[in-house]
């Protein structure tokens, strides 16, 4: 009692004080109370994240853990101090997977919740549709998609993709391993919109440099849920069966790949996202054993963890099988979520560099960023130490090949950040704000 | 064989034939039967259900409610929790049809108009029930059981081909219900004349109740069916019922023939011309037929003109 009464008092003079106060120089200048308020306010108000995630649509299992990742990685900052001394506040909303709600959810981040910046989503129609009005919008927004399309230049100065490599340099530094080991005449089976585009474009250019050639290239449909039909389409002569699959379908597709092959396949070389989200032992995906995966980030904790990924991987809440700590049922989305994680820290180092103070300091921000050029192996980057090109918004790491051995992924190959570097499309910083 | 050298095309492999028979077949079958639920709640009730799609996928859902449940609670084999959701499934998706009539369609006194707006409110209520109980995943249902059949060309699922018979003789069984029993008696009554059957004392609220709850009920149990095939997520109900509206103004909207004739041709030319060409141009080229045919032959197929 006595201590509520010692507040109240101290409350009462303290406001008295200030109205005081506030008297006196308003007397002066009508604004003057409003803009001291403001910068107190600035000083200790948290830096507002508008986090895009696929809650639901075709991306939902990848937004889960997004979205899991990304609450993980926030936590951390602010534990460790914030940015700037201030915490760092997500702001979640849906984006349907859809590249028009992308968009008003952009919208939504700059007009309604007032972000400092935008940040996110995986799939690449939604990156595409989202990044035009963050560039009207005047909002830094950095994504976590792995399309080529920043590095393109076909997207805009606020767009960043500094936390993930795209699908060119992923495929070109997987396309020399194939051509020695698996086999150099090659059918593609990919979804049919911009990421299996880039996915069809630059593995066939990165095949055919190393003496090999894509004989059949077969388009999926992204919500097509019955893939048989996709199947006689595979040439008789077919030496390596290159699949990447994204949506609900997937675990659907590779079962059907596996009854329609029986134990009589060619080689077969998938990009996780065939199977992320999905356990690697669930029936019917037996034939698997021996074939193998592109991963980003190795799903299973091998004998070579390094204490980042310890500390990543307990962080996130996710086991050594790369499941969910609390149901060994919800496979995570290994391969790619690292990238929200990153990027975060990314964004910490970014706006400590500019000293961000607010809205006012994005383009102080997108400079900052631009300037980076290393990020080495650490607990910000746990999948390993990148390199980021600044002029054209994007990063490059290390890439993994893993075989399926007893249901489960074991690396056999990494390659070297230079195997994923290519000459620059586009020089963003050139570009005015 | 020479002289197939003398076509002015090539002819596709047979390998491509072979799978685009035995995929249409599927698709015809799992198509007859939720177009027949969908034609004769029209047939009967004159009511055009735009939710038709949404008890597909919520028996799609519920099988993988039920699956879940009983693996859980006894540990049984796959099949167990399959044949209990095949008999839930359709029954509890039945009931909410029921009550959606009772609550809903009966309210409306089962105006054309009016309920085609209102089983659009009804199609979104459940999709959203569906996607805050479920949520926005896909998920797998395992087969009852499963072999691989073998062709000179590739494997093929032996749960495919079964689905196919059990789909033949539940449509047997609905046929011989609505033309060798009472129940199916009243109904045809109910829809040659409802008036003149509500003054013989047919229960015609009982009837319209029973016949909604059933053309659910059959939509339910095609999804059951389905989703070891296909796994079970909040908007797989979309396709269907394009499908099923497509089949069914085909084969002349409230004809149970036209309907499943239709089904049969959709399925398989589906199902070839996906295979050997493309999958949307199957759809383009479904949808252009059903244009041709409001334009050429508004009652459908096999339907009557409207007197």
């Amino acid at each position: 009692m006595a201590a509520d009464e010692i507040t109240r008092g101290t409350n009462r003079r303290t406001l008295l004080k200030g109205a005081a106060a506030i008297g006196a120089v308003a007397a002066g200048s009508q604004l003057l109370p409003g803009a001291a308020r403001f910068a107190q306010a600035q000083s200790s108000a948290p830096i507002k994240v508008g986090f895009q995630v696929h809650r639901t649509g075709i991306g939902a299992a990848y937004g889960r853990w997004y979205d899991r990742t990304t609450k993980a990685a926030a936590k951390l900052i602010n534990e460790n101090g914030g940015i700037n001394g201030r915490p760092v506040e997500i702001i979640a909303e849906d984006d349907g997977t859809d590249p028009k709600r992308g968009a008003e959810v952009i919208e939504k981040f700059a007009n309604k919740h007032e972000c400092d910046v935008a940040f996110g989503t995986l799939f690449s129609h939604v990156v595409i549709g989202s990044a035009p009005r963050a560039g009207e919008l005047k909002l830094p927004y950095f994504v976590v998609s792995e399309g080529h399309h920043v590095a393109s230049g076909m997207l805009n100065r606020y767009t960043l993709q500094p936390g993930i490599t795209d699908v060119k340099s992923q495929v070109q530094s997987m396309a020399p391993w194939v051509a020695d080991n698996l086999g150099k005449k090659v059918t593609m089976i990919y979804p049919d919109f911009a990421f299996g585009h880039d996915h069809r474009d630059y593995f066939s250019e990165a095949i055919e440099r190393q003496g090999g050639n894509v004989i059949a290239k077969i388009a999926v449909p992204p919500r097509e849920t019955s893939f048989f039909k996709y199947l006689p389409k595979i040439p008789k002569d077919t030496e390596v069966l290159y699949h990447v699959m994204v949506g609900p379908g997937v675990l659907t597709f590779v079962k059907e790949m596996g009854e329609y092959f029986g134990d009589d396949r060619p080689e077969i070389f998938g990009f996780i996202d065939s199977l992320e989200a999905v356990d690697i032992a669930s029936p019917g995906l037996e034939f698997l054993e021996g074939s193998h995966f592109w991963e980003g980030y190795p799903r299973y904790a091998g004998p070579n963890q390094s204490e980042h990924d310890k500390f990543y991987r307990a962080a996130v809440g996710v086991d050594d099988n790369g499941a969910s700590l609390s149901d060994p049922k919800d496979i995570s989305t290994y391969a790619h979520m690292f990238g929200c994680w990153e990027t975060l820290h990314i964004l910490k180092a970014g706006m400590e560099a500019a000293d961000y103070k607010g809205p006012k300091d994005r383009q102080a921000l997108i400079e900052a960023v631009e300037n980076m050029d290393v990020f080495p192996e650490s607990q910000a980057h746990p999948q390993g130490s990148k390199l980021f090109n600044g002029r054209t918004h994007q990063a490059f790491a290390h890439q993994h090949i893993s075989k399926v051995e007893g249901g489960k992924l074991v690396p056999v190959h990494k390659t070297s950040i230079f195997d994923t570097y290519y000459e620059d499309e586009v020089d963003y910083t050139k570009m005015s704000f | 064989m020479d002289f197939l050298s003398y076509l002015p095309f090539d002819l596709p492999h047979p390998a491509l034939l072979l799978a685009g028979v035995l995929e249409g077949t599927v698709l015809a079958a799992v198509l007859a039967l939720t177009a027949l639920g969908l034609s004769i709640v029209f047939g009967i009730m004159r009511v055009v259900n735009v939710a038709h799609g949404e008890f597909y996928m919520l028996g799609a859902v519920l099988a993988w409610f039920v699956t879940t449940w009983v693996a859980a609670v006894t540990g049984g084999p796959p099949w167990l929790g399959f044949a209990v959701a095949l008999v839930i499934a359709p029954l509890v998706v039945g009931a909410i049809a029921a009550a959606t009539d009772w609550l809903v369609l009966k309210r409306l006194n089962y105006d054309p108009e009016a309920t085609i707006v209102a089983t659009i409110g009804i199609l979104y209520i459940i999709q959203q029930l569906a996607l805050t109980f479920y949520g926005p995943y896909a998920r797998p249902v395992e087969a009852p059981f499963d072999f691989r059949v073998a062709t000179p060309y590739f494997g093929y699922s032996g749960y495919k081909l079964v689905v196919v018979g059990a789909a033949i003789a539940l449509m047997l069984v609905v046929w011989l219900v609505l033309t060798r029993t009472r129940i199916g008696l009243v109904m045809r009554a109910t829809q040659y004349d409802r008036e003149t059957a509500q003054a013989f004392g047919i229960p015609v609220d009982k009837v319209y109740a029973g016949v909604f709850a059933l053309g659910a009920g059959l939509a339910a149990i095609g999804a059951v069916l389905i989703v070891p095939i296909r796994q079970a997520d909040y908007l797989m109900g979309g396709d269907p019922l394009l499908l099923s509206f497509i089949v069914v103004i085909l084969g002349g909207l409230g004809s149970l023939r036209g309907t499943l004739v239709a089904a049969l041709f959709i399925g398989l030319a589906d199902g070839l011309i996906s295979t050997i060409y493309d999958a949307t141009l199957a759809k383009i080229l479904a949808t252009l037929l059903v244009a041709m045919v409001l334009v050429f032959r508004p009652q459908g197929l096999f339907g009557a003109r409207a007197a």
